[in-house]
């Protein structure tokens, strides 16, 4: 029966054969193995001998064309054969001498390439400079929200590198400046073309506005407060810094540190902060305490405080904010928190709310221990030493059960505070 | 623990392992009555006798490719090439064949054969008889490439070599062998290939070394320590496969680095690890790598050319500075 | 003197070669058809070496082949599906389609390969040997390799410690006249190749590589002294009808001498010479045949319903121990 001859592959990268000459005419007897053809490939002329015997019925690709290999060039058959060209799976359109490749799609000219934009415009290029920086300058920069134009480069080329974004942050957390007077303010609802005094945005305060806008706009903040007996507290810590120097004291803020790291190695999911499509639950607990300074607020981060003994914490605290008080923070002690404290206390505040320091899923705000009337267990009015402590969370993260069960957990730390020092 | 010399190390790795495995022996050229032109080899044709200490002709390819046979073969040969300038003559054995046999196979062949062989320069032997083309050798994928540069690594690195099944490189300098230090007694201590060390600790940049660039950057870390620069130095000790864990971890605490190689800098090991360090420590670098590497030119004679053209403590000590922003 | 063979086992060798011809011309066909890839060493016409050799062979002893492998593969026992499977590049392929033509082995068959540098193979075979006088072992190591291979210094290298050590190597020379297309005496300054035996003081003898009993009883005599005395250098004059691969316009030789060897076709002498000891007739040759067809039909239709190796099988392999970069 009819077979078709394809173009043969004869060589390892051959992918088209010039169909050079017809050895054998149509309709020719042709015997095995006797050359029918020659084709010519870019390497050399060869000859293509039939695999089989019988009549060269048709040819379908004339001499001088090129094709793709596999393209049918020839049918072979037995003689008297009619041979059904359909049935073979030659349409008239793969018969002609320049046939599609088959199997091969169809190149499309390629279009003039757009120039590709590399990536977001660098800071500065409004410009007409672009801004060097070593990567972990970058990084730094974006996790304290530092505008780099502001920042000075000391490495070649103005390359700003690590040692200039931390002494940025030197220079601009400042010395203290003095507590001013306190002015008597006109009472007025609105700026009056008269009677003010402009005061620039820092880039320090642009930032904290910045992120405690995002931080409301975004976090769906729920807040709840708990009263919290801190007796036993207020005696251990007593007792503890009988044993100390006046350097290594142990604080009230110290005490609730210590009490949130054991809390939250019970409720990991408050020590977490949430992304874009998931909720990162954090391997570490480094608090952040907050700072006040003249400038604004700062947060200087305690690692691994679950780890950490009361004595260590306190140390850490101590040095951390005489540092941050100072001017003489490192970049690494501002980054990193997984949870923050923020304690008014010092300022006879009852209870107060924090907002919430973003990408955190939690602030605790802790206020002042005082000492206040309660109703004791058997109901009479006694004198108890009490705080307040409230906590905002995000309700994307958490929930109000959640949050409730976590704070009595700090409670429980702080009223049998031995589970502080275990 | 004993005090000893890298060569001893390696010495005493060969004979505890001819001892252990009967299908474990030497070949290579002078191996045997002349003892190695090391002297690592040293009376182990009395020891060992004919049979497990081949002297060979000078005829490198058939050295390579007659050990790879007897792997095939189910033997632990130790080849031995005199040093790596003259591995090129057997190049076609080691990468086309050593290294390829059990994957082109699809396994059914196995070639647990040891290579040894020196490098390095610094004694004026001219350019043919200096190079470190270390890195050649460990871009090809089947073979495994190892560089100790302490007496402990030595040893334990060539038992490890030995033991594996798989075709091993092990790389000696040329003037590390006198070095010292101490060697645990264990017979089955074993350095693990494919494992990097910290050498030193520091935190104030990664110096990264190995073979006798590593004695070279441990000596540049003490002056620099005087300095008050910490510098912390990791030994790659395998070149294939590389280790980059501690390299990283490191580079993200002290945010810089410099490798130190005795082969040329172009294409070097440094390139490989400078680039592996962008890739997995980027937002950590606060300057780019530095390489200090052996001056572009073909090893001279003269001594104090050839001197300037290796690496030298204070060339290591210039490119710290450099990376930390120092003048 | 070689053990004579009995009748079974002389159709046995002629159904090899039958067999080793109608596989090479099924794979030069699926060459054409784009299912086998890379390059293609047809044995066509050489048939006579590997079927009389690997009778000598014992099942213990050790094969090394150059690239034109195919006749050698299945004159040595492999399994000629697995072999096309091979070709095709498919799972089942007996290097898991990952050598190709050119890296047929079997561990188990004692057939290290199939290889594709020139004389890359010699001082593998070499070493062979050297482990089998460590084990003072009784098999040989037979190295086949091209008369253009004994230019090289691998050559030089692999025969010369052999011979200085005397390892049971038995250095098997095609000499089929063509290095790729480079004929023999414009390659070799001794053209006889056997007498480059000389250099090394070795046996060495030229023998007629179409006879398929005389490469059978040379063989098995370079074997015996190999394995008490040391390496022999044989020669076997042969030929290939087609290029030295698929694609292969044959500049270098005239359509009249390829016919004047076909002539002394090894396949069909042998026939003859069956037919003249009354082993077998026609009808048994026809037998033959068909049984050969068969086996070839059965052979493509596996290889080509064969699954492909598992994007897995990439970085399978590498090492026996993988320690990956970190």
């Amino acid at each position: 029966m009819a077979e078709i001859i394809a173009m043969p592959k004869l060589g390892f990268d051959m992918a088209e054969g010039l169909l050079s000459e017809w050895v054998k005419k149509a309709g020719d007897p042709v015997a095995e193995g006797e050359t029918i053809a020659i084709i010519e490939t870019d390497k050399a002329s060869v000859e293509v001998p039939s695999f089989r015997a019988g009549v060269l019925h048709q040819i379908l690709v004339q001499a001088g064309n090129s094709v793709p290999i596999g393209t049918p060039i020839a049918v072979i058959g037995n003689p008297g054969e009619t041979v059904d060209l359909a049935a073979l799976g030659v349409t008239p359109a793969t018969s002609l001498a320049v046939p599609e490749a088959p199997g091969k799609a169809v190149q499309p000219p390629v279009a003039a390439e757009e120039p590709v934009v590399a990536g977001p415009e660098a800071p500065g290029t409004a410009q007409g400079g672009r801004l060097a920086a070593s990567p972990v300058a970058l990084h730094m920069a974006a996790e304290l929200g530092i505008d780099m134009r502001q920042v000075k480069g000391t490495g070649p080329d103005g390359r700003i590198i690590k040692r200039d974004i931390e002494e940025y942050v030197k220079v601009h957390a400042g010395p203290p400046a003095k507590v001013p007077a306190t002015p008597i303010l006109t009472p007025s609802s609105e700026p009056t073309a008269e009677g003010y005094r402009s005061e620039p945005l820092s880039p320090m305060r642009q930032t904290i506005g910045r992120r405690m806008v995002e931080s409301k706009q975004q976090a769906p903040h729920f807040y709840i407060t708990m009263d919290v007996d801190m007796a036993a507290a207020m005696a251990l810590r007593a007792q503890l810094n009988g044993l100390l120097a006046e350097d290594e004291k142990i604080s009230v803020n110290d005490l609730v540190t210590k009490a949130a790291a054991v809390a939250l190695r019970q409720f990991p999911n408050i020590n977490a902060s949430f992304a874009s499509n998931e909720i990162r639950i954090l391997d570490h607990i480094n608090i952040g305490i907050a700072v006040a300074r003249e400038a604004g607020l700062l947060t200087v981060v305690i690692r691994d405080c679950d780890r950490k003994s009361l004595a260590q914490i306190a140390r850490d605290a101590r040095d951390l904010i005489n540092h941050a008080r100072e001017g003489r923070m490192k970049a690494d002690d501002m980054v990193g928190g997984t949870f923050t404290i923020s304690n008014l206390g010092m300022f006879d505040v009852e209870d107060f709310i924090a907002i919430i320091n973003p990408p955190q899923a939690a602030i605790l705000a802790v206020g002042a221990v005082k000492r206040v009337p309660v109703v004791d267990p058997n109901g009479q009015l006694a004198v108890g030493t009490r705080m307040k402590m409230t906590i905002s969370a995000d309700h994307r993260v958490t929930d109000g059960a959640e949050a409730a069960r976590f704070l009595q957990s700090l409670r429980t730390a702080l009223e049998e505070p031995m589970r502080l020092v275990l | 623990m004993t005090r000893m010399t890298v060569r001893e190390a390696i010495s005493q790795a060969l004979r505890e392992e001819m001892y252990r495995d009967e299908r474990v022996f030497i070949m290579g050229e002078e191996i045997g009555t002349w003892g190695g032109t090391y002297a690592v080899t040293r009376g182990f044709l009395d020891e060992f006798g004919e049979r497990r200490v081949r002297d060979t002709p000078i005829a490198e390819g058939v050295i390579v490719g007659a050990a790879a046979g007897a792997a095939i073969a189910g033997l632990r040969p130790v080849a031995e090439l005199m040093t790596i300038n003259f591995a090129f003559l057997a190049m076609d054995q080691i990468v086309n064949h050593v290294a390829k046999l059990h994957y082109m196979f699809n396994g059914q062949i196995t070639v647990p054969l040891v290579i040894r062989t020196v490098g390095g320069g610094g004694r004026q032997l001219g350019a043919t008889h200096s190079q470190t083309p270390d890195v050649v050798f460990a871009h090809f994928p089947g073979l495994k490439v190892v560089a100790p540069g302490t007496p402990a690594d030595a040893k334990g690195l060539l038992k490890s070599a030995i033991r594996d099944d798989d075709p091993v490189l092990f790389i000696e300098h040329a003037t590390l062998y006198q070095v010292k230090g101490e060697v645990p007694d264990d017979e089955d201590f074993l350095v693990p290939i494919g494992v990097s060390e910290v050498k030193r600790e520091g935190k104030d940049v990664t110096i990264v070394s190995y073979s006798k660039m590593l004695q070279v950057a441990l000596e540049a870390a003490e002056m620099l320590a005087a300095d008050g620069i910490e510098a912390e130095v990791i030994d790659l000790r395998t070149l294939r496969p590389l280790d980059t864990r501690p390299i990283v971890e490191s580079v993200r605490r002290t945010n810089r680095m410099v490798v130190v190689e005795e082969g040329w800098r172009a294409y070097g090991i440094g390139a490989e690890i400078a680039s592996r360090v962008t890739e997995l420590a980027f937002d950590s670098l606060d300057a780019p790598v530095r390489r200090v590497a052996q001056a572009e030119v073909p090893l001279p004679y003269n001594r104090r050319l050839e001197q300037m053209a290796l690496p030298q403590v204070q060339d290591v000590i210039h490119a710290v500075r450099d990376v930390l922003y120092l003048k | 003197m070689a053990r004579a063979l009995a009748k079974d086992e002389l159709l046995e060798l002629y159904r090899q070669m039958a067999l080793i011809r109608r596989f090479e011309e099924k794979s030069a066909e699926l060459y054409a058809e784009g299912k086998i890839g890379g390059f293609l060493h047809l044995y066509v016409g050489q048939e006579a070496i590997a079927t009389g050799a690997c009778q000598a062979l014992g099942a213990n002893d050790h094969l090394f082949t150059a690239y034109r492998d195919h006749g050698w593969a299945i004159a040595r026992g492999l399994d000629p599906r697995r072999v096309m499977a091979e070709l095709l590049g498919k799972a089942t392929g007996v290097s898991g389609g990952k050598g190709g033509s050119m890296h047929l082995a079997s561990a188990e068959h004692h057939y290290w390969g199939g290889h594709a540098i020139v004389g890359g193979h010699l001082p593998l075979a070499t070493g062979v040997g050297l482990a089998v006088r460590y084990n003072e072992g009784p098999e040989a190591v037979l190295c086949v390799l091209g008369e253009g291979t004994t230019n090289i210094g691998y050559f030089h290298e692999s025969v010369n410690l052999a011979a200085v050590w005397k390892l049971p190597v038995v250095y098997l020379v095609e000499n089929n006249q063509y290095g790729m297309g480079t004929e023999v005496g414009r390659a070799s300054a001794v053209r006889n190749i056997a007498e480059k035996g000389c250099a090394y003081d070795i046996l060495n003898r030229q023998i007629n590589g179409q006879n398929l009993l005389e490469v059978y009883e040379a063989v098995d005599q370079a074997l015996e002294h190999a394995r008490k005395e040391g390496p022999v250098l044989l020669e076997a004059l042969t030929y290939r009808y087609v290029g030295h691969s698929m694609g292969d316009p044959e500049r270098y030789r005239t359509k009249a001498e390829i016919d004047e060897w076909r002539t002394r076709d090894p396949i069909r002498r042998f026939a003859e010479l069956l037919q003249k000891d009354g082993v077998a007739d026609q009808a048994g040759f026809d037998a033959i045949q068909h049984s050969v067809e068969e086996l070839m039909g059965e052979a493509v239709r596996f290889a080509e319903e064969s699954p492909e190796p598992d994007d897995a099988a990439l970085c399978e392999h590498v090492y026996v121990n993988p320690m990956g970069h970190r």
